[in-house]
Protein backbone atom coordinates (compact mmCIF):
# COMPACT_ATOMS: atom_id res chain seq x y z
CA UNK A 1 0.00 0.00 0.00
CA UNK A 2 2.36 2.76 1.31
CA UNK A 3 4.56 0.75 -1.51
CA UNK A 4 2.13 2.26 -3.93
CA UNK A 5 1.81 5.28 -2.81
CA UNK A 6 5.20 6.07 -2.80
CA UNK A 7 5.95 4.48 -6.56
CA UNK A 8 2.81 6.46 -7.72
CA UNK A 9 4.22 9.74 -6.63
CA UNK A 10 7.52 8.91 -8.34
CA UNK A 11 5.82 8.51 -11.40
CA UNK A 12 3.40 11.20 -10.59
CA UNK A 13 6.22 13.79 -10.68
CA UNK A 14 7.94 12.65 -13.31
CA UNK A 15 4.56 13.58 -15.36
CA UNK A 16 4.15 16.67 -13.29
CA UNK A 17 7.58 17.63 -14.56
CA UNK A 18 6.43 16.87 -17.87
CA UNK A 19 2.46 18.76 -17.68
CA UNK A 20 4.61 21.92 -16.86
CA UNK A 21 6.43 22.25 -19.96
CA UNK A 22 2.29 21.43 -21.44
CA UNK A 23 1.13 24.24 -19.34
CA UNK A 24 3.48 26.88 -19.63
CA UNK A 25 3.41 26.43 -23.42
CA UNK A 26 -0.36 26.79 -23.66
CA UNK A 27 -0.74 29.29 -20.99
CA UNK A 28 1.73 31.42 -23.28
CA UNK A 29 1.58 30.64 -26.79
CA UNK A 30 -2.93 28.76 -26.47
CA UNK A 31 -1.41 26.18 -28.24
CA UNK A 32 -1.09 22.11 -26.91
CA UNK A 33 2.36 20.84 -28.09
CA UNK A 34 2.22 18.09 -29.11
CA UNK A 35 5.78 17.39 -29.45
CA UNK A 36 6.65 17.60 -26.52
CA UNK A 37 6.94 14.30 -25.55
CA UNK A 38 9.34 13.47 -27.70
CA UNK A 39 11.35 16.13 -26.56
CA UNK A 40 11.55 14.17 -23.62
CA UNK A 41 12.66 11.08 -25.34
CA UNK A 42 15.30 13.14 -27.41
CA UNK A 43 16.53 13.88 -23.68
CA UNK A 44 16.83 10.78 -22.46
CA UNK A 45 19.17 9.70 -25.71
CA UNK A 46 21.31 12.76 -25.40
CA UNK A 47 21.80 11.32 -21.98
CA UNK A 48 22.32 7.93 -22.88
CA UNK A 49 24.97 8.67 -25.65
CA UNK A 50 26.74 11.11 -23.30
CA UNK A 51 27.10 8.17 -20.72
CA UNK A 52 27.83 5.10 -22.41
CA UNK A 53 29.60 6.79 -25.70
CA UNK A 54 31.33 9.71 -24.23
CA UNK A 55 32.10 8.07 -20.67
CA UNK A 56 30.66 11.08 -19.21
CA UNK A 57 30.03 11.56 -15.79
CA UNK A 58 25.57 11.57 -14.86
CA UNK A 59 25.61 15.33 -13.49
CA UNK A 60 27.25 16.42 -16.96
CA UNK A 61 24.98 13.92 -18.87
CA UNK A 62 21.98 15.28 -17.82
CA UNK A 63 23.14 18.99 -18.10
CA UNK A 64 23.84 18.08 -22.00
CA UNK A 65 20.49 16.90 -22.09
CA UNK A 66 19.02 19.96 -21.14
CA UNK A 67 21.16 21.90 -23.16
CA UNK A 68 20.26 20.34 -26.34
CA UNK A 69 16.72 19.65 -25.37
CA UNK A 70 16.24 23.87 -24.40
CA UNK A 71 18.09 24.36 -27.89
CA UNK A 72 15.68 21.83 -29.97
CA UNK A 73 12.74 23.67 -28.15
CA UNK A 74 13.61 27.09 -29.32
CA UNK A 75 14.34 25.84 -32.68
CA UNK A 76 11.01 24.19 -32.63
CA UNK A 77 9.33 26.96 -31.97
CA UNK A 78 10.91 29.17 -34.43
CA UNK A 79 10.69 26.95 -37.12
CA UNK A 80 7.19 25.47 -36.75
CA UNK A 81 5.39 27.75 -34.25
CA UNK A 82 6.09 31.08 -35.12
CA UNK A 83 5.04 31.03 -38.70
CA UNK A 84 1.72 30.58 -37.53
CA UNK A 85 1.23 32.52 -34.81
CA UNK A 86 -2.17 34.27 -36.22
CA UNK A 87 -3.05 30.87 -37.81
CA UNK A 88 -6.21 28.76 -36.65
CA UNK A 89 -5.71 26.37 -33.92
CA UNK A 90 -6.24 23.61 -35.85
CA UNK A 91 -3.28 24.36 -38.10
CA UNK A 92 -0.93 24.50 -34.83
CA UNK A 93 -2.31 21.47 -33.63
CA UNK A 94 -1.53 19.62 -37.13
CA UNK A 95 1.66 20.78 -37.00
CA UNK A 96 2.55 19.82 -33.48
CA UNK A 97 1.51 16.30 -34.44
CA UNK A 98 3.91 16.32 -37.17
CA UNK A 99 6.83 17.58 -35.29
CA UNK A 100 6.36 14.93 -32.79
CA UNK A 101 6.15 12.88 -35.79
CA UNK A 102 9.13 14.22 -37.27
CA UNK A 103 11.18 14.13 -34.38
CA UNK A 104 10.40 10.11 -33.88
CA UNK A 105 11.38 9.51 -37.29
CA UNK A 106 14.94 11.20 -36.81
CA UNK A 107 14.95 9.37 -33.69
CA UNK A 108 14.78 6.03 -35.79
CA UNK A 109 17.28 7.32 -38.20
CA UNK A 110 19.89 8.59 -35.96
CA UNK A 111 19.36 5.83 -32.68
CA UNK A 112 17.69 3.00 -34.41
CA UNK A 113 14.74 1.42 -33.01
CA UNK A 114 16.62 -1.04 -31.04
CA UNK A 115 16.14 -0.82 -27.28
CA UNK A 116 18.56 0.78 -25.42
CA UNK A 117 19.20 0.00 -21.87
CA UNK A 118 19.60 3.18 -19.87
CA UNK A 119 22.19 2.89 -17.28
CA UNK A 120 21.01 3.37 -13.51
CA UNK A 121 22.75 6.59 -13.28
CA UNK A 122 22.09 7.38 -8.98
CA UNK A 123 22.82 4.07 -7.96
CA UNK A 124 25.70 5.02 -5.78
CA UNK A 125 23.58 6.96 -3.97
CA UNK A 126 21.78 5.68 -0.84
CA UNK A 127 18.47 4.58 -0.91
CA UNK A 128 16.10 4.84 2.30
CA UNK A 129 15.26 2.39 4.64
CA UNK A 130 11.46 2.98 5.67
CA UNK A 131 10.97 0.15 8.03
CA UNK A 132 10.64 -3.09 6.09
CA UNK A 133 10.56 -0.79 2.88
CA UNK A 134 13.76 0.12 0.85
CA UNK A 135 12.43 2.96 -1.05
CA UNK A 136 15.14 3.56 -4.47
CA UNK A 137 17.52 6.78 -5.23
CA UNK A 138 15.85 7.26 -8.32
CA UNK A 139 12.51 7.98 -6.79
CA UNK A 140 13.86 10.17 -4.28
CA UNK A 141 15.35 12.40 -6.21
CA UNK A 142 12.94 12.52 -8.91
CA UNK A 143 10.29 13.63 -5.71
CA UNK A 144 12.74 16.28 -4.63
CA UNK A 145 13.43 17.10 -8.16
CA UNK A 146 9.99 18.19 -8.77
CA UNK A 147 9.63 19.89 -5.35
CA UNK A 148 12.66 22.08 -6.72
CA UNK A 149 11.56 22.32 -10.06
CA UNK A 150 8.17 23.91 -8.93
CA UNK A 151 9.17 25.72 -6.20
CA UNK A 152 11.78 27.87 -8.44
CA UNK A 153 9.04 27.88 -10.88
CA UNK A 154 6.80 29.68 -8.69
CA UNK A 155 9.44 32.43 -7.48
CA UNK A 156 10.21 33.07 -11.06
CA UNK A 157 6.68 33.76 -11.84
CA UNK A 158 5.76 35.63 -9.25
CA UNK A 159 9.19 36.85 -7.96
CA UNK A 160 11.18 38.07 -11.29
CA UNK A 161 10.15 40.63 -13.86
CA UNK A 162 10.52 38.43 -16.46
CA UNK A 163 8.73 35.58 -14.54
CA UNK A 164 5.83 38.44 -14.64
CA UNK A 165 6.33 39.34 -18.11
CA UNK A 166 5.97 35.62 -18.62
CA UNK A 167 2.12 35.56 -17.14
CA UNK A 168 1.68 39.20 -18.94
CA UNK A 169 2.08 37.36 -22.07
CA UNK A 170 -0.24 34.38 -21.11
CA UNK A 171 -2.97 37.18 -20.14
CA UNK A 172 -2.89 39.53 -22.72
CA UNK A 173 -0.11 39.80 -25.85
CA UNK A 174 -1.32 42.90 -26.98
CA UNK A 175 -1.77 44.46 -23.66
CA UNK A 176 2.02 42.93 -22.86
CA UNK A 177 3.72 44.31 -26.26
CA UNK A 178 2.17 47.97 -25.05
CA UNK A 179 4.11 47.52 -21.70
CA UNK A 180 7.20 47.36 -23.65
CA UNK A 181 7.22 43.25 -23.36
CA UNK A 182 9.02 41.53 -26.08
CA UNK A 183 6.13 39.13 -26.80
CA UNK A 184 8.32 36.13 -29.24
CA UNK A 185 11.13 36.21 -26.93
CA UNK A 186 8.99 35.51 -24.29
CA UNK A 187 7.67 33.09 -25.98
CA UNK A 188 11.23 31.39 -27.20
CA UNK A 189 11.75 31.33 -23.49
CA UNK A 190 8.53 29.69 -22.61
CA UNK A 191 9.41 26.74 -24.71
CA UNK A 192 12.93 27.00 -23.72
CA UNK A 193 12.22 26.51 -20.06
CA UNK A 194 9.78 23.53 -21.15
CA UNK A 195 12.30 21.78 -23.19
CA UNK A 196 14.62 21.93 -20.70
CA UNK A 197 12.35 20.07 -17.90
CA UNK A 198 11.25 17.93 -20.58
CA UNK A 199 15.16 16.69 -20.78
CA UNK A 200 15.08 16.71 -16.81
CA UNK A 201 11.56 14.77 -17.11
CA UNK A 202 13.90 11.70 -19.66
CA UNK A 203 16.42 11.19 -17.73
CA UNK A 204 14.42 10.72 -14.30
CA UNK A 205 11.93 8.42 -16.50
CA UNK A 206 14.56 6.65 -18.32
CA UNK A 207 16.20 5.74 -15.09
CA UNK A 208 13.25 4.78 -13.13
CA UNK A 209 12.46 2.97 -16.29
CA UNK A 210 15.41 1.82 -18.42
CA UNK A 211 14.49 1.00 -21.77
CA UNK A 212 14.66 3.81 -24.33
CA UNK A 213 13.39 4.01 -28.29
CA UNK A 214 11.78 6.30 -30.40
CA UNK A 215 8.62 5.68 -28.83
CA UNK A 216 9.61 6.60 -25.67
CA UNK A 217 8.12 9.76 -25.07
CA UNK A 218 4.24 9.32 -26.11
CA UNK A 219 2.61 7.58 -23.80
CA UNK A 220 4.06 9.90 -20.91
CA UNK A 221 3.90 12.25 -23.10
CA UNK A 222 0.20 11.78 -23.27
CA UNK A 223 -0.34 11.57 -19.68
CA UNK A 224 1.46 14.13 -18.62
CA UNK A 225 -0.65 16.38 -21.19
CA UNK A 226 -3.64 14.58 -19.45
CA UNK A 227 -2.34 15.72 -16.01
CA UNK A 228 -2.22 19.35 -17.36
CA UNK A 229 -5.71 19.24 -18.48
CA UNK A 230 -6.19 17.39 -14.90
CA UNK A 231 -5.37 19.97 -12.81
CA UNK A 232 -6.35 22.79 -15.03
CA UNK A 233 -4.16 23.45 -18.38
CA UNK A 234 -2.07 26.91 -17.86
CA UNK A 235 -1.44 26.42 -14.35
CA UNK A 236 1.57 25.43 -12.59
CA UNK A 237 0.18 24.17 -9.53
CA UNK A 238 -2.54 21.96 -11.49
CA UNK A 239 0.19 20.47 -13.33
CA UNK A 240 1.55 19.28 -9.98
CA UNK A 241 -1.21 18.09 -8.68
CA UNK A 242 -2.58 16.57 -11.63
CA UNK A 243 0.60 14.78 -12.19
CA UNK A 244 0.45 13.67 -9.15
CA UNK A 245 -2.45 12.36 -8.92
CA UNK A 246 -2.51 10.80 -12.67
CA UNK A 247 0.87 8.57 -11.43
CA UNK A 248 -1.08 7.68 -8.01
CA UNK A 249 -3.99 6.40 -9.56
CA UNK A 250 -2.14 4.54 -12.39
CA UNK A 251 -0.28 2.61 -9.50
CA UNK A 252 -2.98 2.05 -7.98
CA UNK A 253 -5.00 1.12 -10.69
CA UNK A 254 -2.27 -1.16 -11.51
CA UNK A 255 -1.94 -2.99 -8.28
CA UNK A 256 -5.74 -3.04 -7.26
CA UNK A 257 -7.31 -3.34 -10.62
CA UNK A 258 -5.81 -4.60 -13.46
CA UNK A 259 -2.84 -3.89 -15.00
CA UNK A 260 -4.37 -3.46 -18.66
CA UNK A 261 -7.13 -1.53 -17.32
CA UNK A 262 -5.05 1.30 -15.54
CA UNK A 263 -4.79 3.47 -18.21
CA UNK A 264 -8.53 2.91 -18.72
CA UNK A 265 -8.86 4.17 -15.10
CA UNK A 266 -6.71 6.99 -15.54
CA UNK A 267 -8.38 8.33 -18.20
CA UNK A 268 -12.07 7.79 -17.31
CA UNK A 269 -11.50 9.72 -13.82
CA UNK A 270 -10.09 12.58 -16.09
CA UNK A 271 -13.24 12.72 -17.80
CA UNK A 272 -15.65 12.56 -14.47
CA UNK A 273 -13.37 15.57 -13.40
CA UNK A 274 -13.78 17.32 -16.45
CA UNK A 275 -17.75 17.07 -16.29
CA UNK A 276 -17.80 18.17 -12.99
CA UNK A 277 -15.46 20.97 -13.59
CA UNK A 278 -14.85 21.53 -16.90
CA UNK A 279 -11.48 23.56 -16.27
CA UNK A 280 -9.65 20.72 -14.37
CA UNK A 281 -9.12 20.90 -10.29
CA UNK A 282 -7.01 24.32 -10.44
CA UNK A 283 -7.81 25.53 -13.67
CA UNK A 284 -9.34 29.27 -13.82
CA UNK A 285 -12.30 30.54 -16.11
CA UNK A 286 -11.21 31.95 -18.97
CA UNK A 287 -12.57 35.13 -19.63
CA UNK A 288 -12.62 35.82 -23.77
CA UNK A 289 -11.57 39.09 -24.42
CA UNK A 290 -13.72 40.96 -27.23
CA UNK B 1 4.45 74.84 -28.86
CA UNK B 2 7.01 72.57 -29.92
CA UNK B 3 5.34 69.82 -32.06
CA UNK B 4 5.59 66.02 -30.53
CA UNK B 5 3.55 64.27 -32.79
CA UNK B 6 2.89 64.29 -36.26
CA UNK B 7 0.94 61.94 -38.26
CA UNK B 8 1.51 62.10 -42.10
CA UNK B 9 -1.17 60.74 -44.27
CA UNK B 10 -1.71 57.36 -43.11
CA UNK B 11 -3.54 54.81 -44.64
CA UNK B 12 -4.06 51.74 -42.47
CA UNK B 13 -5.91 48.09 -43.33
CA UNK B 14 -7.53 45.32 -42.15
CA UNK B 15 -6.92 42.92 -45.12
CA UNK B 16 -9.17 44.30 -47.77
CA UNK B 17 -10.95 46.51 -45.21
CA UNK B 18 -9.59 50.33 -45.75
CA UNK B 19 -10.12 51.84 -41.71
CA UNK B 20 -7.52 55.00 -42.17
CA UNK B 21 -7.43 56.37 -45.33
CA UNK B 22 -4.57 59.12 -45.26
CA UNK B 23 -5.46 61.24 -41.97
CA UNK B 24 -2.59 63.99 -41.01
CA UNK B 25 -2.55 65.81 -37.40
CA UNK B 26 -0.64 66.80 -34.96
CA UNK B 27 -0.06 67.51 -31.21
CA UNK B 28 2.54 69.54 -29.37
CA UNK B 29 4.30 69.31 -26.31
CA UNK B 30 2.22 70.10 -23.57
CA UNK B 31 -1.50 70.00 -25.22
CA UNK B 32 -4.62 67.53 -24.43
CA UNK B 33 -6.07 66.82 -28.21
CA UNK B 34 -8.90 65.23 -28.87
CA UNK B 35 -9.88 62.45 -31.23
CA UNK B 36 -13.38 62.30 -31.70
CA UNK B 37 -15.84 60.34 -34.01
CA UNK B 38 -18.55 58.02 -33.72
CA UNK B 39 -18.21 54.33 -33.47
CA UNK B 40 -16.45 52.80 -36.45
CA UNK B 41 -15.20 55.90 -37.21
CA UNK B 42 -11.02 54.77 -36.78
CA UNK B 43 -9.93 55.96 -33.63
CA UNK B 44 -8.70 53.02 -31.86
CA UNK B 45 -6.83 51.90 -35.38
CA UNK B 46 -5.40 55.28 -35.93
CA UNK B 47 -4.16 55.09 -32.28
CA UNK B 48 -3.18 51.66 -32.45
CA UNK B 49 -1.71 52.42 -35.65
CA UNK B 50 1.03 55.41 -33.52
CA UNK B 51 1.40 52.74 -30.94
CA UNK B 52 2.92 49.98 -33.20
CA UNK B 53 0.10 47.37 -32.45
CA UNK B 54 -0.59 47.74 -36.10
CA UNK B 55 1.16 48.70 -39.11
CA UNK B 56 -0.04 51.94 -41.65
CA UNK B 57 0.15 50.42 -45.50
CA UNK B 58 1.61 53.95 -46.00
CA UNK B 59 2.36 57.31 -43.98
CA UNK B 60 4.70 58.53 -41.36
CA UNK B 61 4.52 58.58 -37.99
CA UNK B 62 6.59 61.16 -36.44
CA UNK B 63 7.29 61.60 -32.84
CA UNK B 64 10.14 63.93 -31.68
CA UNK B 65 11.22 64.49 -35.44
CA UNK B 66 11.57 60.35 -35.30
CA UNK B 67 9.96 57.78 -37.77
CA UNK B 68 8.19 55.56 -36.27
CA UNK B 69 6.41 53.69 -38.94
CA UNK B 70 6.66 50.21 -38.64
CA UNK B 71 8.17 50.15 -34.99
CA UNK B 72 7.23 47.37 -32.88
CA UNK B 73 4.96 48.56 -29.88
CA UNK B 74 7.41 47.41 -27.05
CA UNK B 75 10.05 49.57 -28.93
CA UNK B 76 7.40 52.54 -29.38
CA UNK B 77 6.95 52.43 -25.21
CA UNK B 78 10.70 52.99 -24.68
CA UNK B 79 10.57 56.46 -27.23
CA UNK B 80 8.43 57.69 -24.77
CA UNK B 81 4.67 57.00 -25.88
CA UNK B 82 2.67 55.08 -24.10
CA UNK B 83 -0.58 53.62 -25.42
CA UNK B 84 -3.64 53.13 -22.80
CA UNK B 85 -5.53 50.92 -25.34
CA UNK B 86 -9.57 50.32 -25.57
CA UNK B 87 -10.94 48.48 -23.08
CA UNK B 88 -8.55 48.93 -20.22
CA UNK B 89 -7.16 45.33 -20.79
CA UNK B 90 -5.22 44.91 -17.58
CA UNK B 91 -3.91 42.01 -16.61
CA UNK B 92 -6.81 40.51 -14.61
CA UNK B 93 -4.98 37.45 -13.10
CA UNK B 94 -2.56 39.98 -11.98
CA UNK B 95 -2.32 42.01 -8.75
CA UNK B 96 -2.31 45.90 -9.38
CA UNK B 97 1.18 46.44 -7.61
CA UNK B 98 1.98 43.67 -10.91
CA UNK B 99 0.06 45.35 -13.09
CA UNK B 100 1.75 48.83 -12.24
CA UNK B 101 5.07 46.99 -12.51
CA UNK B 102 4.79 45.62 -15.95
CA UNK B 103 3.88 49.45 -17.40
CA UNK B 104 7.32 49.95 -16.04
CA UNK B 105 8.85 47.24 -18.28
CA UNK B 106 11.05 49.18 -19.55
CA UNK B 107 12.21 51.13 -17.28
CA UNK B 108 14.76 50.51 -14.00
CA UNK B 109 13.30 49.08 -10.54
CA UNK B 110 14.70 52.48 -9.34
CA UNK B 111 13.08 54.86 -11.54
CA UNK B 112 9.76 52.56 -11.82
CA UNK B 113 9.66 53.02 -7.76
CA UNK B 114 10.24 56.63 -7.91
CA UNK B 115 7.45 56.63 -10.75
CA UNK B 116 5.19 54.29 -8.61
CA UNK B 117 4.39 57.15 -5.85
CA UNK B 118 3.50 59.84 -8.62
CA UNK B 119 1.27 56.93 -10.08
CA UNK B 120 -0.56 56.84 -6.18
CA UNK B 121 -0.62 60.25 -5.76
CA UNK B 122 -2.92 60.78 -8.92
CA UNK B 123 -4.55 57.43 -8.03
CA UNK B 124 -4.81 56.88 -4.01
CA UNK B 125 -7.41 54.39 -4.49
CA UNK B 126 -4.63 52.06 -6.35
CA UNK B 127 -2.37 52.50 -3.52
CA UNK B 128 -5.11 50.81 -1.28
CA UNK B 129 -5.70 48.11 -3.36
CA UNK B 130 -2.23 47.47 -4.18
CA UNK B 131 -2.49 43.32 -3.69
CA UNK B 132 -5.78 43.13 -4.84
CA UNK B 133 -6.16 40.80 -8.09
CA UNK B 134 -7.01 43.49 -11.02
CA UNK B 135 -10.12 41.35 -12.56
CA UNK B 136 -12.11 42.19 -9.12
CA UNK B 137 -11.68 45.99 -9.17
CA UNK B 138 -14.87 47.79 -10.31
CA UNK B 139 -14.82 49.52 -14.09
CA UNK B 140 -13.63 52.94 -12.72
CA UNK B 141 -10.89 51.11 -10.60
CA UNK B 142 -9.74 48.54 -14.04
CA UNK B 143 -9.76 52.40 -16.03
CA UNK B 144 -7.17 53.94 -13.40
CA UNK B 145 -4.95 50.91 -13.27
CA UNK B 146 -4.62 50.82 -16.49
CA UNK B 147 -3.99 54.63 -17.04
CA UNK B 148 -1.36 54.01 -14.06
CA UNK B 149 -0.02 51.53 -15.73
CA UNK B 150 0.38 53.48 -19.04
CA UNK B 151 1.98 56.71 -16.56
CA UNK B 152 4.27 53.86 -15.39
CA UNK B 153 6.53 53.92 -18.41
CA UNK B 154 6.68 57.84 -18.14
CA UNK B 155 5.40 58.60 -21.14
CA UNK B 156 6.12 62.46 -22.64
CA UNK B 157 2.97 61.32 -24.85
CA UNK B 158 0.17 59.44 -23.41
CA UNK B 159 -2.85 58.09 -25.19
CA UNK B 160 -6.40 57.02 -24.10
CA UNK B 161 -8.55 55.44 -26.13
CA UNK B 162 -12.13 56.11 -24.88
CA UNK B 163 -11.41 55.87 -21.03
CA UNK B 164 -14.69 56.89 -19.90
CA UNK B 165 -16.60 53.57 -22.38
CA UNK B 166 -19.18 51.83 -19.75
CA UNK B 167 -18.59 54.52 -16.86
CA UNK B 168 -21.20 55.88 -14.81
CA UNK B 169 -21.20 59.88 -14.69
CA UNK B 170 -19.71 60.51 -11.97
CA UNK B 171 -16.83 58.21 -12.71
CA UNK B 172 -16.49 59.48 -15.98
CA UNK B 173 -15.82 63.27 -14.40
CA UNK B 174 -13.31 61.73 -12.11
CA UNK B 175 -11.59 60.10 -14.96
CA UNK B 176 -11.43 63.23 -16.79
CA UNK B 177 -10.18 65.39 -13.89
CA UNK B 178 -7.23 63.06 -13.47
CA UNK B 179 -6.38 63.34 -17.07
CA UNK B 180 -6.64 67.12 -17.03
CA UNK B 181 -4.09 66.52 -13.63
CA UNK B 182 -2.09 64.49 -15.91
CA UNK B 183 -1.67 66.75 -18.39
CA UNK B 184 -0.66 69.63 -15.36
CA UNK B 185 2.31 67.41 -14.35
CA UNK B 186 3.67 67.64 -17.60
CA UNK B 187 2.58 64.61 -19.84
CA UNK B 188 1.15 65.61 -23.24
CA UNK B 189 -1.84 63.80 -24.31
CA UNK B 190 -3.61 62.16 -27.51
CA UNK B 191 -7.32 61.39 -26.33
CA UNK B 192 -9.94 59.44 -28.00
CA UNK B 193 -13.50 59.78 -27.25
CA UNK B 194 -16.80 59.16 -28.09
CA UNK B 195 -17.96 61.38 -25.54
CA UNK B 196 -17.15 64.03 -27.13
CA UNK B 197 -19.02 67.12 -24.91
CA UNK B 198 -16.40 65.64 -22.05
CA UNK B 199 -13.75 65.05 -24.44
CA UNK B 200 -13.90 68.81 -25.97
CA UNK B 201 -14.26 70.58 -22.29
CA UNK B 202 -10.78 69.53 -20.95
CA UNK B 203 -9.11 69.57 -24.74
CA UNK B 204 -7.12 72.23 -26.51
CA UNK B 205 -7.37 71.35 -29.94
CA UNK B 206 -9.80 68.84 -31.26
CA UNK B 207 -10.33 66.60 -34.67
CA UNK B 208 -13.27 65.07 -36.05
CA UNK B 209 -12.57 61.55 -37.58
CA UNK B 210 -15.42 60.31 -40.06
CA UNK B 211 -15.09 57.13 -41.38
CA UNK B 212 -11.72 57.05 -41.72
CA UNK B 213 -10.83 60.30 -42.51
CA UNK B 214 -10.10 63.97 -40.85
CA UNK B 215 -13.19 66.51 -41.41
CA UNK B 216 -10.87 69.06 -41.94
CA UNK B 217 -14.08 71.77 -41.80
CA UNK B 218 -14.42 71.17 -37.94
CA UNK B 219 -10.98 71.29 -36.84
CA UNK B 220 -9.11 73.36 -34.05
CA UNK B 221 -9.63 74.97 -30.88
CA UNK B 222 -11.76 72.75 -28.63
CA UNK B 223 -13.57 75.57 -27.39
CA UNK B 224 -14.41 76.72 -30.92
CA UNK B 225 -15.64 73.67 -31.73
CA UNK B 226 -17.87 72.74 -28.15
CA UNK B 227 -19.83 75.94 -29.43
CA UNK B 228 -20.11 75.40 -33.09
CA UNK B 229 -23.22 74.54 -35.01
CA UNK B 230 -22.26 72.06 -36.82
CA UNK B 231 -20.13 70.06 -34.19
CA UNK B 232 -23.25 70.29 -31.82
CA UNK B 233 -25.73 69.13 -34.16
CA UNK B 234 -23.54 65.89 -35.08
CA UNK B 235 -21.85 65.06 -32.17
CA UNK B 236 -22.90 66.57 -28.92
CA UNK B 237 -26.96 65.58 -29.50
CA UNK B 238 -28.08 68.69 -30.77
N1 LIG C 1 -9.64 43.67 -36.44
C1 LIG C 1 -10.40 44.22 -37.41
N2 LIG C 1 -10.61 43.56 -38.57
C2 LIG C 1 -11.35 44.12 -39.55
N3 LIG C 1 -11.92 45.33 -39.49
C3 LIG C 1 -11.74 46.03 -38.36
C4 LIG C 1 -10.97 45.52 -37.27
N4 LIG C 1 -10.96 46.44 -36.29
C5 LIG C 1 -11.69 47.49 -36.75
N5 LIG C 1 -12.15 47.23 -38.00
C6 LIG C 1 -12.96 48.14 -38.80
O1 LIG C 1 -12.24 49.34 -39.01
C7 LIG C 1 -13.09 50.45 -38.84
C8 LIG C 1 -12.57 51.37 -37.77
O2 LIG C 1 -12.65 50.72 -36.51
P1 LIG C 1 -12.10 51.35 -35.17
O3 LIG C 1 -10.78 51.95 -35.42
O4 LIG C 1 -12.20 50.32 -34.12
O5 LIG C 1 -13.18 52.49 -34.91
P2 LIG C 1 -13.46 53.35 -33.61
O6 LIG C 1 -12.38 53.13 -32.63
O7 LIG C 1 -13.51 54.75 -34.10
O8 LIG C 1 -14.79 52.91 -33.10
C9 LIG C 1 -14.48 49.91 -38.58
O9 LIG C 1 -15.19 49.88 -39.77
C10 LIG C 1 -14.23 48.52 -38.08
O10 LIG C 1 -15.29 47.67 -38.42
MG1 LIG D 1 -12.51 52.39 -30.72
Amino acid sequence: MLANLINGISLGSVYAIIALGYTMVYGIAKMLNFAHGDVIMVGGYIAFYSITLMGWPPALAVLAAIVVCTALGIVIERLAYKPLRSATSLAVLITAIGVSYFLQNAALLLWTSNTKVFPNIFEKLPGLRLGAMQIAPVTIITVLANIVIMVTLTLFTTKTKMGKAMRAVSEDKGAATLMGINVNRTISLTFAIGSGLAAIAGVLLCTAYPTLQPTTGSMPGIKAFTAAVFGGIGSIPGAMLGGILLGVIEIFGKAYVSTQLSDAIVFAVLIIVLLVKPTGLLGRKVNEKV
Amino acid sequence: MAEMLKVEDLHVYYGSIHAVKGISFEVHEGEIVTLIGANGAGKSTTLNTVGGLLKARSGHILFEGKDLHGVPANKVVAEGMALCPEGRRVFQHMTVLENLEMGAYTRSSAEAEETLEKVYGLFPRLKERYRQVAGTLSGGEQQMLAMGRALMSRPKLLMLDEPSMGLAPILVQQIFDIIVDMNKQGTTILLVEQNAQMALSIANRAYILETGKINHSMEGDAADLLNSEEVKKAYLGG
